[in-house]
């Protein structure tokens, strides 16, 4: 066992795990914190997209113990109170979502994009959702969203 | 996953001596690759050796002609530095294309090299461009580093450490994207610079990354898409599975080719 020790949303936590434990089922299962969805478990579809030292990564790609000492942001970081984010707003706002699966990850992948590029294209904006998969294809509001929450 | 150890070293060396003290170490870079793998219970190494802690293995540098990346720098890095899109644009849009933008965030230019996936990107770019990966023991002619389907000259234990690219004055690569993975098809990096005129190919060999010398000597003459527009590449060796046969590979081979050099 090892022990690892992180900042996720803001707060000190630590917790004993396996080297083999992934950073997704830790935020999960040890910290209760389940917005963060497992969906493909194989790098492709982009649920479990959280933000690690302030870049967006797949937690399913990701040892927590190579998260050891990082800050960490979930779904659950980004609303302040009931005061929705931005990007969560925008995706209420233009319908971005139908089942809700992929929305954690498709919000935390967007929330990195405008950081990057604050004003991106609606091309820029679907290449960089490509590792973000809506079974849905809700693509069209998704982009919407993003779009809306760039002029925010 | 099957257990394993981890381990966290500060530095190159005691990332080396962590692997000779394993009875199966494997390192740990990103792990785009190495994660998935192990997942899948493809590989079930007693050590994990991680390099992620290691900060003499990152960074990015650009002086005399030569783009030098710590080999722990991720796909964002490479893709978002001023620096290598002032030296080598095409560098550093191959490293934009890679994967997706999480991936990019993770993955880096020394797990690449060091898998040597056959539909892998960093690859052409090295054969290319001519590059020399160092590592913690010798440098190494990116000629005589890429040997085969997964295979490098990379001995046990041995750990890249950087990787320098002469700067050409003409390179740029292009690829056909699977659309799912974004792994290449096929994708042709062409490069004239100090290393010569150079065609590269990845994505599509059996044995990984080749070169093709006919390109190469048609280009050197006349570095246009018209040049070799007539060149055909055998479809012997060349990999064929459900997303394209080695026809329709060996005939992306001249297309892409053709776009790079279109590109210049």
């Amino acid at each position: 066992m090892a022990t690892v020790s992180m900042t996720v949303n803001g707060k000190s936590v630590s917790g004993e795990v396996e080297p083999r434990t992934l950073l997704v089922q830790f935020i999960r299962e040890q910290l209760h914190l389940t917005g963060t969805h497992v969906g493909c478990d194989t790098s492709q579809c982009g649920a479990c997209v959280v933000h690690v030292n302030g870049d967006s990564v797949k937690s399913c790609t990701m040892l927590a113990v190579q998260a050891d000492g990082s800050d960490v942001t979930t779904i659950e970081g980004l609303a302040n109170g009931d005061t929705l984010h931005p990007m969560q707003e925008a995706f209420r706002d233009n319908h971005g979502l139908q089942c809700g699966f992929c929305t954690p990850g498709m919000v935390m992948s967007a929330v990195d994009l405008l950081k990057k590029n604050p004003k991106p294209s609606e091309g820029e904006i679907r290449e960089w959702l490509e590792g973000n998969i809506c079974r849905c294809t809700g693509y069209h509001n998704i982009v919407k969203a993003v779009q809306q929450a760039a002029q925010a | 996953m099957y257990e394993f150890e981890h381990h966290k070293p500060a530095s190159v060396a005691d990332a080396a001596s962590a692997m000779k003290g394993a009875d199966d170490g494997k390192l740990l870079a990103g792990g785009q690759t190495m994660i998935p793998t192990l997942k899948q219970r493809l590989a079930s190494p007693s050590d994990l050796v991680d390099l992620g802690g290691i900060a003499e293995l990152k960074g990015i540098s650009v002086s005399g002609g030569t783009v030098t990346i710590g080999a722990m720098t991720n796909h964002a890095a490479v893709a978002a530095s001023a620096d290598i899109k002032s030296a080598l644009p095409a560098l550093a849009e191959l490293a934009d294309h890679i994967g997706d933008a999480q991936v990019r965030n993770r993955g880096t230019i020394g797990g690449s090299v060091a898998n040597n996936d056959p539909a892998a990107d960093y690859p052409a770019a090295c054969l290319a461009l001519g590059a020399t990966i160092h590592t913690s023991q010798r440098d190494i002619a990116a000629d005589d580093f890429f040997t085969g389907l997964f295979e490098t000259a990379l001995e046990e234990d041995e750990i890249i450490t950087k990787i320098s690219f002469p700067v050409a004055n003409k390179a740029a690569y292009v690829k056909f994207p699977n659309p799912a993975s974004r792994y290449a098809l096929v994708g042709v990096f062409v490069a004239d610079g100090p290393a010569g005129t150079r065609v590269a190919v990845t994505g599509a060999g059996q044995d990984g990354v080749f070169r093709v010398p006919e390109m190469e000597s048609a280009l050197s003459g006349n570095f246009s898409a018209d040049a070799i527009a007539n060149v055909k590449v055998s479809a012997d060796n060349l990999n064929a599975d459900i997303h394209a046969s080695a026809d329709y590979r060996a005939h992306l081979i001249t297309v892409m080719a053709k776009r790079a050099v279109a590109k210049i």
